[in-house]
């Protein structure tokens, strides 16, 4: 029985380890604009040189 | 092949049909402010623009030199301002017009444009552009004036809510994914308990429960935490609203299963508790979600120009509109509006009071004239000396009307808060005499079913089914163009028995009949849209849009007579277009609709522009029947022969009716205790539409914004209206019929726990179902109903 205590121990762990990264990807604004980096990054960026 | 007789010609930098062409480059361009942005774009190497979509620009309207010159009044920046230090400052513009990939880019790319911008970032979904710059090489002023060059003119709005709103929504989704989180491993872990499992192994079953405690606690004191918050203050205002059965529901199974896993009792049912506070929260997303698709805003500040140009120590600065003190020399430029009432101290002006009296004619004022509030200077600059300060005037007095603010939850009790009321006290006093029964009849059973009972008869069914019925009525509606504030207003839509129609913008609208008068060539027409397309006159940009011939020839000494009308020399002919007298034309029959025209101090005939009258509007007004009341309309009165081809005679024709008239108007119906429904075109009725129980706004231009409406109806769904009130009716009775079935349930399941039969378990399990099926039963009914009603669209 102990292996499916591990085993429960484990799934949960990487469970929480999601749970933690989605609350950290929506907190740091991630999910804020789903369309526009998409397309920045096609974005030719030689101008950025003459900043 | 670039030979192009007809209008398919499009402006290369917006997209819009040219209606006369400026080539520059081999492109053509639909105005001067398209050609200026190609150029600027051109100049700094920057036509990558055009690359990535095809004529992506915004039509640029004329664009005021000082618009923005408020931004730079130290109380506004520091209002507006993210970061602000001596070299460094960040500001966020909510831009409407962003829509391209093009956008993205340009906004992107705006250092290479002005010096002193740092780095500019785009939000596409929120249409947000963060600029860093150094305030010592660039203002803030400057930015915006750059920004509306392009096309991407920013609104500013000085009550900056947007943002809180954006984090609230942010947190409801984080507490939606640890509830969902919460909710789906705590099944996992009761899995051995649904297949029954739980005599071979205790100790791992014991595991489970603890495991299960743990995961539910985030899910109800972070998730859950706005049901005991919000239960709580309903508590202290001594009232008790859905979230108080809620909250005590949550903290019996909490209670509950807490007790019985600690005891060792069994393994409680955090399950069902879990679960509950997931789909609660989904219903308060969806119901979040509806709302956010329409941002109302309400602030009336935004219709004045923030700021005007005021005389002080030598020199015009501008300043805040409600800083203006008696006295105050003010200037004024065309289109502009005057923030409050004045004298005037220039020789003579125009100001068109469409947005007060609906009359969209200039009136012309000479030195010394009060000039009101709300009125729109049309012609050259004008100084003004203030006389009372804005907070006074005409027409914030009309949008301060005591009756302004809709009696809300007050009166309209939503039917879930009255539904909920009855039955919290109902639940509660049969949990409080099933307790006391079973006391005596078997007191060690008490408290199994007393938990029963309150588990069993949790509301959730009847929290959701509002949410989830007018959340998709609202978005149905939306679908179809018709956009409501909030979901109250559907409730409010059902229960109207009244109608009064505003005229114009609604039976009838912008787009004109306009027919000649007279001879013309061919040729000379094309001279007059040329003429008449330099004015901002409404009618002379009615005549301009009408006629279809294009011309190249060049004006020559144009010369604009405010109200009168405007002259040029166009191939040595002197052309005058303008009023009866202005042109000569004596006799002609002066009206507000008609524009003559003159050719070499000839009179040559005139324009007659009508408005039409919706082709749907009759049809409309049959069907609706008895409940149409009146017309109300600041016009003159002979449009009434063609109204009364539209209304029936029982209808009311009122006309010369002032804003305020108009509300009295509304007011005198609601104390007939009728339910009044006003449908107006925006700013003149505003006073109206906001004291009716429901104000529509009707337009044809998805971009205007009427603040004092319940909701937004597109002009080519106005046939369409009484669809949308058969709807609201109806949504308000399949609600009723969800209350009616989770009712059924909760009476059935009630008895049974009260006879003590069911156990918590089944409870619990009984508990979710009757939501979901509540749930699926409105959103279905919901829509299918729409669908029928809408079949042959």
């Amino acid at each position: 029985m102990l292996i499916i205590v591990l085993l429960i121990l484990i799934s949960l762990t990487i469970a929480i380890v999601f749970l933690v990264a989605f609350v950290w990807s929506m907190r740091s604004g991630q999910f804020d604009d789903t369309y526009g980096p998409s397309v920045r990054i096609l974005f030719d960026d030689k101008k950025k040189k003459d900043l | 092949m670039d030979v192009t007789v007809n209008e398919k010609v499009v402006c290369y930098h917006c997209g819009q049909p040219c209606e006369e062409i400026f080539l520059q480059d081999d492109k053509s361009f639909c105005c001067y402010g398209c050609k200026t942005v190609y150029e600027i774009l051109n100049e700094h190497n920057l036509c990558e623009y055009y690359a990535f979509d095809k004529n992506p620009g915004v039509t640029l309207r004329h664009v005021s030199e000082e618009t923005y010159a408020f931004l730079d009044e130290r109380k506004i920046r520091k209002q507006l301002l993210e970061f602000d230090s001596a070299n460094f400052s960040r500001i966020r513009f909510y831009v409407p017009n962003i829509h391209c990939i093009s956008c993205i880019w340009l906004l992107e790319n705006l250092q290479k444009l002005q010096t002193g911008v740092l780095k500019s970032e785009v939000n596409f979904s929120g249409k947000i552009v963060r600029i860093d710059f150094n305030p010592e090489q660039v203002s803030l002023s400057k930015l915006g004036q750059l920004l509306t060059s392009l096309g991407y003119a920013p609104r500013i709005n000085l009550k900056e809510e947007n943002q809180s709103v954006s984090i609230s929504s942010k947190q409801l989704i984080i507490k939606l994914a640890i509830a969902g989180f919460a909710f789906g491993n705590v099944m996992l872990l009761s899995f051995p308990e649904y297949l029954g499992l739980n005599e071979s192994d205790l100790a791992l079953q014991r595991l489970f429960s603890w495991l299960n405690i743990i995961l539910a606690l985030p899910a109800i004191f972070y998730s859950g935490q706005e049901f005991f918050i919000n239960a709580w203050k309903s508590f202290k205002q001594k009232q008790i609203n859905i979230d108080v059965p809620i909250a005590v529901g949550l903290l019996a199974l909490l209670v509950r299963s807490t007790f019985d896993i600690t005891t060792n009792n069994g393994p409680g049912y955090l399950d069902s508790l879990t679960g509950l506070i997931f789909f609660l929260l989904i219903g308060r997303w969806f119901q979040s979600k509806t709302y956010d698709s329409l941002a109302f805003d309400r602030d009336y500040k935004s219709y004045f120009p923030l700021a005007v140009q005021r005389w002080k120590e030598n020199e015009w600065c501008p300043v805040v509109v409600y800083e203006l003190e008696p006295q105050d020399i003010i200037r004024i430029r065309n289109m502009e509006i005057v923030p409050a009432d004045s004298m005037l101290r220039s020789d003579e002006a125009y100001f068109d009071y469409s947005f007060v009296t609906g009359e969209s004619k200039p009136v012309k004022a000479t030195k010394g004239a009060l000039v009101y509030a709300g009125g729109k200077l049309v012609g050259h600059p004008v100084e003004l000396v203030v006389q009372k300060k804005t907070a006074q005037s005409q027409l914030t007095s009309l949008w301060n009307e005591a009756a302004f603010r809709k009696p809300n939850e007050s009166v309209y009790k939503k039917i879930i808060d009255r539904a909920a009321h009855r039955f919290t006290w109902i639940v509660l006093a049969l949990a409080v005499g099933t307790g006391v029964f079973w006391y005596y009849y078997n007191a060690y059973q008490m408290w199994l079913v007393l938990t029963s009972v309150l588990m069993v008869a949790c509301p959730c069914a009847l929290a959701l089914a509002a949410p989830f019925t007018y959340g998709n009525m609202l978005r149905v509606f939306g679908r179809y163009g018709f956009y409501l504030k909030n979901a109250d207003v559907i409730e409010r839509l059902a229960a109207i028995n009244a109608l009064v129609f505003d005229k114009t913008g609604t039976i009838t609208y912008g787009a004109s009949a306009v027919t000649f008068k007279g001879v013309l060539s061919v040729q000379e027409q094309g001279w007059i849209k040329l003429l008449a397309s330099t004015s901002t006159h409404p009618l002379s940009k009615l005549v301009a849009q009408h006629i279809t011939q294009k011309s190249d020839a060049v004006l020559i000494g144009l010369k604009e007579f405010p109200g009168k009308g405007i002259q040029a020399v166009v191939a040595g002919k002197n052309i005058r277009v303008g009023s009866a007298t202005f042109t000569g034309n004596a006799g002609g029959g002066e009206t507000n609709s008609r524009v003559f025209v003159a050719i070499d101090g000839l009179a040559r005939g005139y324009y007659e522009i009508e408005t039409s009258i919706r082709p749907e509007a009759k049809g409309l007004v049959t069907r609706l029947g008895s409940v149409v009341k009146a017309l109300l309309s600041g016009d003159q009165p002979m449009e009434a022969i063609r109204m009364q081809t539209v209304f029936p005679p029982s209808v009311q024709l009122l006309f010369n009716q002032s804003p305020h008239i108009k509300l009295n108007f509304i007011s005198e119906l609601q104390k007939q205790n009728y339910k009044v429904m006003m449908i107006g075109d925006g700013l003149n009725d505003s006073g109206a539409l906001q004291q009716s129980d429901v104000g529509i706004a009707v337009t044809d231009d998805t971009g205007v914004f009427t603040p004092a409406s319940d909701g937004i109806l597109a002009g080519n769904m106005l046939g369409k209206l009484d669809s949308f009130l058969r709807l609201a009716k109806k949504s308000t009775a399949i609600l009723k019929t969800g209350f009616v079935i989770s009712f059924c349930y909760n009476a059935i399941a009630l008895s049974v726990a009260m006879s003590g039969l069911l156990t918590p378990l089944i409870a619990a399990i009984l508990m979710p179902i009757s939501s979901v099926s509540v749930v699926s039963f409105t959103s279905l009914a919901v829509n299918w109903v729409a669908r029928k009603e809408f079949k042959n669209l």
